[in-house]
This record gives C-alpha cells, structure tokens and sequence, in this order.
C-alpha cells in the first residue's frame, strides 16, 4: 500500500503555503541595507546636476572640506586619477560616475560627500560651488536626430551624432510582399512613455573595505550580486574573490536594482580610501531622477490584412530615448530587448521590426520594469495594433484574435522573428475571459448605455511573453551566459538549506523554492531553509528580473533535488539491502518493488549518508545543479477591463477587471495570485497616471511622488483572477512558466483598448498614455487623437 | 550619545545645538539629546535602533515611515525629532508581545498582505490607527484609511482583506 505524502500538506508543489518571510517582515525585523550599522561607519550623500545639459567650468570644495565631520569629497577630477570617472555599462557603453566635462541630464552625480553623518554630508554637498556653462538639451529621440543637434556624447570617439545604434530583425522582402497582397492596410503610431519602476525603497549601498586582509564587503540593493561582484572586479580592479557582495532584504526591484549606479562605485572607493565602512542611502529625488527609468520609446507600425479578418504580415519602427547613456541591461545580441517578441502569440506569417535607440539629456536607463527586456512596449503595441485593424475591418475584436492566434495544435511555434513558442491554449484562455465579463451582455449594456449618452467601454488585452533567458546560446550578458545555478544540502537529521544565485525582492523564494524541494524529494518544505543574496555562499547566477527565476533558478532547485534524490536511491539499495533497479519512489520515501511495506524515508537516507553509507560512497548528501535551459517559457494571459467614461471631464472609472493567466504549473496559487494583482495595478497605474517628463530645458517632471503619481489603496480597483487554464512548459522540469510580470506587461492596452472602445464614436484612433483626465476629455471634445509625451510648458 | 569630531585647532567644531527631549516609545519612557533639526523617523531609526520604520520618500508621499503619535498615524519623516517631547509614539516594534503577534500581524501574513515588506509596517500602524476608531470599516472605508500608504507589489487587495481578517479578530476578541 501506498505510504506516499500528501504533497499539499507538507507545502509541496501547488500549495499555498503561508510565507515563510513574512515573519521577520510584520515583526517589523526585516534586514533592509538601510537597517544595517557597521562599527565606524560614515555617510555619503550625492551632489547632483541641476541642469540637464551643460559643460562644467568648475568645481569648488574647499567649503564642504571646512565643514566639521567632513571626511571625503570626491569629484570626477579626483575619480579620474583613479580611472574610475567613467564605467562600462551592461550594454558596451560608458557612463560617468562622477562628472568631469559635462553633466548630461539633470540629476547626474558630479560630487559626493562622505561624512560622520548623512546631515552633515548633505549640508557639504550644498557648500560645493558648481560653475556650469548651459548648452542646448535634447529631449526626445526627433530632437536628438535633428540637423546640427548638438551631439551629446562628443567624450567617444567615433560618436559623430546621437544615434547609438540602427537595429533589425526579420524578414524585409517577404513582408513587402504581404502588404502588396492586402486587402486593408491599418496603421498605428504611438508612444510608451517615459515611466519609473520606482520601488518604494531607494537604492543603496554600504561598503566595507578591510585593508588588514584586503577584502571589500558591499551590501547592496541589487536584484543580481553575482553580477555586481564580476562588475566591481572590472571597474575598480579588484581581485574577484576578495570581493563579497550581499544583498539584503530587498524593499522592492522591478528591474529599479539591476543596473550599477554611480552611488555603489564613490561608496567603494571612498571605503577603500578612508578605510571605513561607508553608506549611502539615495533619496526618492535621486532615485527617480538619476536611475533606470523604463520605456520610452515611439512605437509605428503597420498591418497587412486580408478583408477576411487574417493578418498577413506586420511591420514596425522603433525610436527608443535611452537617455544619456546607453545602461539597459539586456541580451547582448539584441539591441533593443526582445522588443521583437510582438504578435508571438498571433499566427503572422511575415514581419520586419526596425529600431533606432538614440540619446538624450535624461536619466539613463531603458531598464526592464516589471518585464523581460522591452516585452512590455511590444506587447502594448501589439494589442494596440490588434484593436485598431479589428476596428479598420469591422470585425469583432475578440473575433479577430480568434482568427489570428496560434492554435493549439501549432505549438512548438517558430515566430517569424525567431522565437520557439514553448505551449499554450490561447482560445481556451479568451473564451474563459469573455465569459467571465460577460461579453455579449456588456455589449448590450453597452449599446443600451450609449442611447442615454453614457459611454461605457470594453477593452482586451492578450499576452505571451519570452520568459527565463537563456538558453545561453541565445542569451548572455556581456559575454557571461545566462543560466542559472542551485546548491542543495540535506543534513543528516533530514533538514536542509537550499541556495540559488537568484535574489528574491518580495517574490518569496524563501517559500517557494522550498516547496519545489518538498515537491521532489518529500521533504517538508518548513525542513528546508533558502538562502540567496550573499556572493561568498551562493552558486552562480545572473539573479532575479525579466521573470526569470522560476524558469530557470526554479529549474535548477528541481535538477538538484533529483541529483540528491539519486544519490538517496543508492542510500536506500543499500539500506534495505536490494539492488537500485528493485526500488521505486513515492513522495518522501523509497521502497522495494516486490515488497512496498519495505521502505526507507528520505529523512533516513540523510542520516545513512553520514553515518551508514556503502563501501566506496562519497558521504554526505549535498549537491549544486547549473541549469541552461533549452528554451524560454511562454507564459500567455487575457486582461479584460469594463469602464465608464464620463463625457465632461474625461474621467474614467474602471467597473470590472478580468484575468486570466496560463503560467503553467503554479508552485503557490496564493503567490502567483499576489504577483498577477500587483501587476494588474502596474498596468492601471502606466494607464492612468504614472509617468515621467520632461520640459524643453530637460527639467525632469517626475522628480518625486507629488508629481510621479503611484496608485493608493483608493484608486486602484479590484481584480477577479482566473486560473483554471494550465498548459505546462514541456520543457521545464515542473512544467512552471514565469509569471511576475505577465499583468504589468499584458494589462495596460487592456485599460486603453477599453477607454477608446467607449469613445468608439469620435473616430478617435489614439490617445498616448497615461489616459489622464484632461487627455480623453481632449480627445472626446476635439474628436482628434492625443499623442506623444504630454506637453508640459517650460516655465521661463 | 558621544560624538566625536576631528581637531582642527579651530572653535567651529564644537558648536553643534542639542535639544533634550522626553517621549514614550512603545511603551517605554524616554530622553533623547537631539539636534533640533532631527527627523523623527531618523530619531527612531537610529537613534533607537529600532530600524521596522523605513524610509521610502522623505516626502509625505509613501507612508513607509507611519508611526503612531498619541495613537494618531504620523509619517514620522516629515516631523522633527523635538516636536515628539512629552508625546507617546509606536513603532511596529511595539505592535506584538513576545510571543504573541498582534491581529494586523497575523492578517498580513494569512492574506497575503504583503510582498517585499518594505510598506508593512507602515500600512499595519495606519490600520491599527483606523481600527481602534473604527473597529468594523468597509472595505471602502479601509481603502480611504490607507489612501497615503504606498504599496509597488501587492495591488492593495489582499492588505484591505489583511486589514478587514483583523477587524473580525479584534471584534471577535471583544
């Protein structure tokens, strides 16, 4: 008789289990960097640029030396003595890290001040006198491109203009021939704006050189310590394994703690200068100015279509503003991210993607928020697109996308910009999202509503996103492959600790990657402790973004599992004193075929592998996996919103949102559910209120939470969540896709398609996000579409 | 409090205006000698050592660094250490006993109110704020309560159902 666990009582695979950091976290006892003191420890605080472009004639410090608990003041002339006034980025460009010629957007670092106390850095940072002689700032990617536009990078060589790159990808001559074979040709311009990850906790760092035994110790807010620490060997020419990084507990990344900024490097050198540990926490001015901002990008495209209803070929421009230097991180053999994974989840037999990325005197960045390099401006553009040419047809937009998806029976799916679309049910998933919001019956209503001069709207928004790079043929950055690593060791009393080189930032690994043990080996997951975050114990990875730790971390903590799980095989041969081939495995235990009331648990394995092992066994039970996946999982989602436009003021109110997400085998229902919903609010909040902007002069707008709009509890509406579609990734060892980032990718045309759909009437095409109440009431009003970064007067 | 400064032969050094002030902290009573231009949030933080308040914005905006004054939800970024003397403050250190978590506690972790925790202890002390005043709100009227409690993870969802799980305790408490 079957002795197996019950896999959901002991937290495995599909349960939703209670989190295990939550218990530190409600306690008020998390372990944030800024929580951290060291013994001697000074502060550093960051003089920035006021002005968005402009040369630098001078710098004065001999005010901030005088003032008392003054230790350090670094400018870019003393970073230069060091070589360390310029880094590499992740994307083979170089950014300052302290200004030495010209500051080239406002917020950049030219000094900083290390002192006794962060309030007496501040009051020195203000006592350096800056001489700055202005010059023209480039705000947008048209200004960059402009006859006799000054170039913004003259410190490069071969950098004639500020252009950083013309890219391309698929196949130019067969979609020429598919827009001459249409029947109806749409088209659609639009711009992703500006936007800030903006987690609520800033960046930081506090470093720790020790020159008796030459080690540096950096705590940091970084989402990827591995990575950090091979780029701190580089930059500041240290030996590799004298260099600890740790990462703390994280108040929030969305690709905000990817990049290296120029407050980790001064804290570094100044630690190594003064010998103290030094701290820097940014302020949320800083952080929203100075750091990776996303998108931002002109998006143009065009559609070939046959009149009854199926695309033939699809086309489309990029402009992307990345700023002043080019710092995404991102696959190196794609320029722009996987902007081109658009239309993945439509059957088009032709596409052609050009992209153009250019500088600008803003903050750099073009980071991944909340998305897998760019996913998020393809996707928008995708379901923009789709809701347009349905319209252009007069077909039903749910119908056309019923008529374009990739079908079930189609999958594995090469797209035709190179991508292998791993599974998925894509019309199961739009019909149980149609259902749910009651589609015929909210057109009725609709149509009803309309009659008494009430506008009401549906909008849909379908998703598939590349998920979990690499494989690492495909994906590396900066040369280092992207897979990922898991270290898994079973103590002799059966308990154990599992690490990755992922980092957890409020995804709760902690929990999860544990129950992914219990799920393999039968271990109760409260038996397992996780561990990530600190470079000197964990096995190599690129760390956590682009939602790509449980397609490939995940995998690794199952490949490891299984390892120990054959080692424990042998354990148990031995144990009950059959051959390996005469044992089979159930939850938590092994047993002899013949004989199922002969078994061993796994907890007895363990002590056997300290204490009872087989002549010739290596002891212990621990093991570490490198996962390289094959392929990257697709995850795919139906966001459905209903709202009410009011006609006089442009305002709108959102009645009813639907989601249905297919990421597979869901390791925690509850976890999964918490990720969709904070995603969905991301994508109500890029909708309808949060971006960045600046005015002509390059003065950001956007600079701090009275201007950069985040939803509250208040505004945001409430969310019903749909899971009853699971198509496993055939490739993934638990059949588990990503997930964190599907509703903040997918769900933003779900709000705009719906407020344009009340609006149907006007003949309004477009209107740029965020759908601000002044921008509809404009469009409604003027039945004109409202485009491009919202105009902001520059007050001179 | 020692501070202690580098001797430049010169008098400026010395001069630093302290102000004493007395409080109660979770309970506790309390002198502090303070700059007058100390934040709250900083006086608690690191002062006291009691690191659960975080710091997101410093402007008012995120409500990471809400404490409770005289019972009243207060973002302690935006008040001055000296303006604290004579009153009573509580951090989410002092929210639960030694063994025994308070019901907003065991809310967030039973709803899933929360992800990367850094806006936790912030929305917990606004909540209890609301809770001893109004102890059975609607979920609208959590929704207002929270209205300055910033959250980037979680969509705010399950930190109402957090806050509405501990109202049916606390009432079922009696």
């Amino acid at each position: 008789m079957s002795q197996a666990l019950d896999e959901i009582k002991i937290g495995g695979l599909g349960a939703s289990r209670k989190r295990v950091e939550d218990d530190r976290f409600i306690r008020g006892k998390g372990n944030y960097t800024d929580d951290i003191t060291l013994p001697g420890m000074l502060h550093m605080e960051i003089l920035r640029s006021p002005l968005a472009h402009a040369r630098i004639k001078s710098v004065d410090t001999s005010k901030a030396w005088d003032i008392p608990g003054v230790h350090l003041v670094l400018t870019g002339e003393m970073m230069a003595t060091r070589n360390l006034a310029w880094m590499p980025t992740l994307s083979y460009d170089t950014q300052a890290v302290l200004a030495t010629d010209k500051v080239r957007f406002q917020g950049q670092e030219v000094a900083c001040v290390v002192a006794d106390d962060p309030y007496i850095a501040k009051d020195a940072c203000e006592a350096i006198e800056v001489e700055y002689e202005p010059l023209p700032a480039i705000v947008n990617p048209a200004q960059a491109t402009a006859d006799g536009a000054p170039v913004i990078r003259d410190d490069k060589v071969n950098q004639p203009d500020n252009v950083i790159y013309d890219w391309e990808v698929g196949d130019k001559a067969g979609t020429d021939l598919a827009f001459e074979q249409a029947d109806v040709i749409s088209r659609l311009k639009l711009h992703y704006p500006r936007s800030h990850p903006s987690p609520i906790e800033c960046c930081g760092s506090i470093a720790d050189f020790n020159r008796a035994t030459s080690k540096l110790t950096v705590y940091m807010t970084t989402q990827a310590p591995l990575i950090i620490r091979a780029a701190v060997a580089l930059v500041a020419e240290l030996p590799e394994h004298m260099i600890r990084i740790v990462s703390p507990d994280i108040g929030g990344g969305f690709g905000n703690k990817v990049p290296v900024y120029p407050g980790y490097v001064c804290s570094i050198l100044a630690s190594i200068l003064l010998e103290r540990p030094v701290k820097w926490i940014e302020d949320k001015s800083g952080n929203l100015i100075s750091t990776g901002f996303a998108r931002d990008i002109y998006l143009d495209g065009e559609m070939a279509l046959r009149k009854d209803g199926k695309i033939l070929g699809v086309r489309m421009h990029a402009d992307a503003d990345h700023g002043a230097f080019f710092s995404d991180a991102q696959p190196s053999k794609f320029k722009i991210g996987l902007l081109h994974s658009t239309f993945a989840c439509y059957d088009v037999p032709a596409a052609h993607l050009t992209a153009r990325g250019t500088y600008s005197n803003k903050a750099p960045g073009g980071v991944a928020y909340r998305c897998s390099f760019r996913v998020t401006e393809a996707m928008f553009f995708q379901e923009r697109m789709i809701a347009a040419a349905a319209a252009d047809l007069g077909m039903d937009p749910a119908e056309f996308r019923r008529t374009n998806f990739v079908r079930d029976d189609q999958f594995p799916h090469r797209t035709p910009f190179g991508f292998l679309l791993d599974s998925g049910q894509y019309a199961k998933c739009l019909e149980v999202g149609l259902k749910a919001i009651g589609y015929e019956d909210f057109r009725r209503q609709q149509a009803e509503a309309r009659k008494r001069g009430k506008l009401l709207g549906l909008g849909i928004s379908t998703m598939t996103e590349p998920l979990g790079a690499g494989n690492s043929r495909e994906y590396d950055i900066l040369g280092i492959k992207m897979f990922d690593s898991a270290e898994l060791k079973i103590h002799m009393t059966g308990k154990a600790i599992l690490r990755t080189g992922a980092r957890t930032q409020g995804q709760g690994h902690e929990t999860t990657w544990a129950q992914i043990v219990a799920h393999e080996l039968g271990l109760p997951a409260e038996d397992v402790i996780v561990e990530e975050g600190d470079t000197d114990t964990a096995p190599f990875g690129m760390g956590t973004y682009a939602s790509r730790s449980t397609p490939v971390a995940g995998a690794a903590v199952s490949m490891v599992a299984r390892k120990i799980r054959a080692k424990a095989r042998r354990l148990a041969a031995h144990l009950l004193e059959v051959s390996e081939e005469d044992i089979e495995w159930e939850l938590g235990r092994f047993y002899v075929r013949s004989a199922p009331d002969r078994g061993v648990t796994i907890q007895e394995c363990a002590i056997a592998a300290y204490s009872n092992m087989p002549d010739g066994m290596e002891p212990g039970l621990e093991n570490t996996a490198y996962y390289d996946p094959p392929n990257l999982t697709w995850p795919f989602a139906v966001y459905l919103v209903t709202v009410e436009v009011d006609p006089e003021t442009g305002v709108w109110d959102v009645l009813n949102m639907v989601a249905v997400d297919d990421c597979g085998v869901r390791i925690n229902p509850m976890i999964v559910e918490g990720q969709i919903m904070g995603g969905l609010t991301e994508a109500y909040a890029m909708a309808n209120m949060q971006f960045i902007t600046f005015d002509a002069d390059g003065n950001c707008v956007g600079s701090n939470y009275m201007d950069y709009l985040l939803p509250t509890a208040w505004e945001t509406p409430g969310f019903e969540l749909h899971s009853e579609v699971v198509t496993p990734s055939p490739h993934h060892p638990i059949g588990a896709k990503g997930i964190g980032e599907c509703a903040a990718v997918g769900g933003p045309a779900a709000f705009v398609n719906a407020v344009l759909d009340a609006i149907a009437g006007t003949g309004v095409r477009n209107i740029d996000m965020p759908l601000l109440p002044d921008r509809v009431w404009e469009a409604i009003t003027y039945r004109h579409d409202v485009s491009g970064a919202p105009p902001v007067r520059s007050d001179d | 409090m020692t501070i202690v400064y580098e001797d430049r032969g010169d008098d400026a050094t010395s001069e630093v205006p302290v102000n004493r002030i007395k409080f109660t902290i979770n309970g506790q009573k309390m002198i502090a000698e303070v700059e007058p231009r100390l934040l709250l949030s900083h006086l608690i933080r690191r002062g006291l050592g009691l690191t659960g308040t975080h710091m997101g914005c410093d402007t008012t905006n995120c409500g990471a660094c809400t404490v409770l004054v005289d019972g009243r939800p207060v973002k302690s970024c935006t008040m001055l250490a000296v303006q604290a003397d004579g009153h009573s403050i509580e951090t989410v250190e002092g929210l639960s006993g030694q063994s025994e978590l308070h019901p907003l506690q065991e809310g967030f972790k039973q709803e899933h109110g929360l992800q990367c925790g850094f806006c936790t202890p912030g929305m917990m002390m606004t909540a209890k704020a609301l809770l001893a005043e109004n102890p059975s709100p609607t979920e609208e009227e959590v929704r207002w309560a929270l209205s300055g409690n910033l959250c980037r993870c979680t969509g705010y969802q399950n930190i109402v159902k957090s806050v509405l799980w501990a109202a049916d305790k606390l009432r079922s408490q009696g």
